[in-house]
């Protein structure tokens, strides 16, 4: 089951990628500020991070769902601002997304064949003739039948509902999905369905994922590689497995120690690290490292200095002043 | 053994619908019992929540109805009461913690105004004394500067702030019970451990029980006594925390709790999913709910329903493999290594 | 069985439980796998209704609603037929039977010309109700285009649309209408583009408002990722979802129109006669307001239900298209 990442060249890369939004005058929202990563293709890259940290707004700057205030962002080398017609339409076919919500990313008044059939034809890759049939197939990898066909959303339940949605990202064949949160809107039980289909059609199809959620613990199980994000920057960047062992930056400690453990001995006997206060807005956010307010060890240069991302072992980056 | 005090037997609740009857809980019984926190697993549409709602009736009716059953309250029959007798009970002997501080908070009010209406109608209470009450209860869910905070608007606070807020409209009153449905689901994981902690703090100071609903299994671990699992609309199992954790019996329980992805899990085993979607109550099955996604099914599980077999004091099972005469399988299949 | 009997003494078995496992014999075979059902685990045990079932079985089951359409149908069929079917023209004037009563040969009476008000009434119909019905819905029109761009694109256009709607509800509506009487003189079409010129801003910032909300959605960000055109995205996710709530805001229009033609009528600025419309014809009614006053009342009738009617049936509607009431009843 190992996987075929080919590191020779990266399929996107993101050079000092910033996203601000203007909220009102004199105030700047940083949802994203410089952030450097770049995805090799067949693996899977997680970004982890609580509400407000940038997660999703660097995956829809993948997409081209807003348009950066500055950086570049590169796939297969190009710049995927400079395309062309043909070009872009191409881009559109090979990177995907599935969304958070089950609920709101399906349209209510289009039939399930209607929203899973309608890219295929976009892209010639089905006509009127053998839509039915193309449907069904893609329908049945996702584990939904021909009867599902000409229902509507609201009558599915969410588990269903994200199923159909990710069949409708894998029905144009793309090469890279953006995967946004895409099990923290469903139960317990469906959580697992949905990851197991996510990694056996990678699998099958030799996809390459960006895998956005806030629960570390099903971002260990999926990715390859873990971004840590915290208020629009990078803290921390590392293989899944050395993140998890070795965790530098006193926010991915805290966030590893916060996560509800579903053992209750374990729960008797571990130590925790808690940290006070809130996550500040980030509007406006301080010119140093953002974690400061919040961070058990923050000194004096952590106020002043915006700490820099530092390759401390091979594979392993970190933004912190403590680690030299 | 501390005392029971809230029983709930043969809860049934249905609601109409266009299409017929949806029995949202079928036939539910359990009991709470003093400064204990009873945790409520299950998945959305169980009836974990319509459940809960029912003790303080806050499910709209009509559409729903009670079929049958009983909730009493320190002996007084909850069923039966009007809406304003309903009111002396919201808030002062049992309060209740909604899923989503961000819609339950009423923006157009401050904060101090919220947590003082449960003294609305009260006139043994005067206006400073109803101050003092509010600041303090501010105080002691750990909400900094409550003199401020007791003038602003719920805007003004994040996300996590508003959640004490609304822990401390459920408090206000020194309830004796307390319904948390889903306190923590909106918050994110470092708030959210902040909250729990809070909680587990209360309940120690104050001496309330706590209702917990959620369907987070991390959250039961840490925080609950005692534990529900509800399925279908029915309690399928239930026990104290590590008899559910360690002696699962059902093989729904322990499908939810293989199912998770843990920090432990090794990349390149699968996980265990249950398969499949909960059923519709609209048309419950007649046998045992879980019958179509149980890998264990037997002919007879969706025929007729289970009953529940009793297996210590406190841990019971509603399924048919715990009868006699069924075959004795292991549930668990994380150490067998059969995976399907 | 005997164990299983011990352990149904103990009270925590509720009798329905007990009941339903002992009506059968159970026997070994009962205790075979059979493994999970495939089948029954993806069904969906309710009926299927497309989104406009659901809205027509509510609007049947609402009883105020229904009855309000059934009675603009019927108005509708009776202005087109019951002008042909009568013996007397609408400007037939009779000077032997002028301002009649109710009567076998003239039902509604006569005016104070001898002229029937049966007809009348059913030509003033087909006055009023074309009028209600072309201006609000080309007011729809026109305030769906522009506030569909305006929401979706935002930018300069919605700012420069915006502004124009700010000073159009700056001025009062009555001058605006009495101005174009002035310049294209009073008549049916001048009439319309009066009422349109001041009437397209409701729908057009309500739509824009919806758009706004709609595009933000994630199913319209799914269409932009698949590479949907623009064009594609507002015409098979955005409108089909503003469809309902713009069929509410027409049936909500056109009241509001007939009353307005009814009022320019009536101050002498609508039709003049002897054409009719229910507006003229309660003009006509108030001179004779002492000696026949039912030449008033009829008109009035019609006038107020048709857009009682209309109002019920607008709310009937909102209330049947409204997401958050799907399946709730």
């Amino acid at each position: 089951m190992g996987k075929n990442i080919d590191r020779s060249q990266p399929l996107f890369q993101v050079e000092d990628l910033c996203q601000y939004f203007h909220v009102a005058k004199g105030k700047e929202l940083k949802a994203v500020d410089h952030v450097n990563f770049s995805i090799y293709k067949g693996e899977t890259l997680g970004l982890v991070g609580e509400s407000g940290c940038g997660k999703s707004t660097t995956g829809r700057c993948l997409v081209k769902l807003y348009k950066p205030t500055a950086g570049k962002i590169t796939y297969k080398g190009k710049d995927i601002f400079s395309y062309n017609k043909q070009e872009e339409k191409e881009f559109r076919k090979n990177v995907q997304m599935i969304f958070q919500n089950p609920h709101s990313s399906l349209n209510p008044r289009s039939t399930v064949k209607d929203i899973v059939g309608y890219g295929m034809k976009l892209h010639g890759l089905a006509t009127d003739a053998d839509m039915d049939q193309k449907v069904e197939e893609i329908l049945k990898r996702v584990g939904l039948n021909r009867d599902h066909m000409s229902r509507f959303p609201h009558e599915f339940s969410g588990g269903q509902k994200q199923r159909i949605g990710i069949a409708r990202a894998l029905a144009v064949e793309p090469e890279f999905v953006i995967c946004d949160e895409p099990i923290s809107a469903l139960d317990v039980s469906i959580q697992a369905q949905v990851l197991n289909m996510l990694k056996e059609l990678q699998e099958e199809m030799g996809l390459t994922y960006l895998f956005i959620a806030h629960d570390l613990s099903v971002v260990k199980y999926i990715s390859d590689r873990v971004i840590v994000m915290y208020l629009g920057t990078m803290v921390e960047f590392a293989d899944a497995e050395e993140l998890y062992e070795n965790p530098l930056h006193p926010y991915t400690q805290v966030l590893l120690s916060s996560i509800p453990v579903a053992d209750p001995k374990l729960v008797r006997e571990k130590k925790r690290i808690m940290v006070k206060g809130e996550i500040p807005s980030p509007i406006n956010p301080p010119d140093c490292c953002r974690f400061v307010e919040r961070c058990p060890y923050a000194t004096d240069e952590c106020r002043s200095k915006l700490p820099e991302l530092k390759e401390v072992q091979k594979g392993h980056y970190v933004a912190c002043h403590r680690i030299k | 053994m501390a005392e029971n005090i809230l029983e709930i037997k043969n809860l049934q609740f249905s609601f109409h619908t266009y299409g017929g009857v949806v029995k949202s809980v079928r036939d539910v019984s359990f009991n709470v019992r003093e400064g204990e926190i009873l945790g409520i697993v299950g998945e959305s549409g169980c009836g974990k929540s319509v459940t809960s709602q029912c003790i303080l009736r806050l499910n709209p009716e009509p559409p729903g109805f009670f079929e049958s059953g009983s909730i009493k309250y320190r002996g007084e029959e909850i069923t039966t009461k009007t809406d304003k007798e309903m009111r002396k009970i919201r808030g002062v002997e049992i309060g209740f913690i909604f899923q989503d501080p961000m819609t339950s908070l009423n923006p157009t009010a401050t904060i101090g105004k919220q947590i003082e209406e449960v003294f609305v109608g009260r006139k043994d209470i005067s206006k400073k004394e109803r101050k003092e009450r509010a600041l303090e209860i501010l105080r002691l869910v750990g909400i900094n500067e409550p003199e401020r905070r007791y003038r602003q608007y719920p805007h003004e606070l994040s996300g996590g702030m508003k959640q004490r807020v609304m822990i401390a409209i459920a408090l206000v009153g020194k309830p004796s019970i307390i319904i948390a449905d889903e306190p923590t689901t909106s918050l994110d994981v470092t708030i959210e451990a902040q909250i729990l902690d809070l909680l587990k703090d209360l309940k120690e100071k104050l001496n309330t029980s706590i209702i917990l609903i959620t369907h987070d299994l991390g959250v039961i671990a840490k925080m609950c006594d005692r534990v529900l699992v509800m399925y279908g609309g029915k309690i399928v199992e239930r026990g104290s925390v590590d008899e559910i954790f360690y002696e699962t019996s059902h093989p729904y329980t322990a499908g939810l709790i293989q199912s998770i992805a843990t920090l432990n899990t090794d990349k390149n085993q699968k996980l265990i999913p249950i398969d499949g979607t909960p059923p519709d109550l609209f048309a419950p099955p007649k046998g045992c709910p879980f019958s179509a996604r149980c890998e264990f099914a037997m002919k007879i599980c969706s025929e007729a329903l289970p009953e529940e077999y009793v297996l210590s004091p406190e841990h019971t099972c509603s399924c048919w493999l715990r009868h006699p005469d069924a075959p004795k399988v292991n549930i668990m299949k994380r150490d067998t290594k059969e995976g399907s | 069985m005997e164990k299983k009997n011990k352990k149904n003494t103990q009270d925590k078995q509720s009798e329905t439980l007990r009941n339903q496992a002992e009506k059968r014999k159970l026997t070994p075979e009962d205790f075979q796998f059979v493994g999970k059902n495939i089948e029954k685990m993806e069904s969906i045990s309710r009926p299927s209704l497309t989104f406009w079932q659901e809205a027509w079985r509510r609007i049947r089951g609402n009883r105020v609603a229904f009855f309000s359409l059934i009675l603009l149908i019927t108005y509708g069929v009776l202005a087109i037929i019951a002008p042909m079917l009568s013996q007397y023209g609408f400007d037939q004037q009779d000077a032997y039977n002028m301002s009649q009563g109710f009567s076998a040969a003239h039902w509604l009476g006569t005016d104070s010309l001898g002229r029937d008000l049966w007809v009348r009434v059913w030509m003033g119909a087909r006055v009023s109700l074309s009028i209600g019905i072309l201006a609000a819905g080309l007011n729809t029109v026109i305030g769906t285009v522009l506030g569909g761009f305006c929401g979706y694109y935002g930018g300069k256009l919605d700012m420069i649309v915006m502004r124009i709607i700010d000073i159009i509800y700056g001025i009062p509506q009555l001058i605006v209408c009495i101005l174009v009487m002035m310049v294209l003189g009073s008549g049916v079409k001048s009439l319309v583009i009066a009422m349109i010129i001041v009437g397209w801003t409701g729908t057009c910032r309500f739509t824009r408002g919806e758009v706004y909300r709609l595009k933000e959605q994630e199913f319209v960000l799914a269409a932009r990722v698949m590479g949907e055109s623009t064009f594609m995205i507002i015409v098979r996710e955005i409108i089909p979802n503003i469809m309902g709530l713009l069929i509410t805001n027409l049936a909500m229009a056109i009241p509001s129109a007939i009353f307005q033609e009814a009022f320019l009528s009536y101050i002498g600025l609508g039709i003049s006669p002897p054409q009719a419309s229910w507006g003229v014809l309660a003009k006509e009614g108030t001179k004779m307001m002492t000696a026949a006053p039912h030449l008033l009342y009829v008109p009035a009738f019609f006038i107020c239900s048709t857009v009682l009617a209309l109002n019920q049936l607008g709310n009937g509607l909102r209330d049947a298209f409204d997401p958050r009431l799907r399946g709730a009843d």
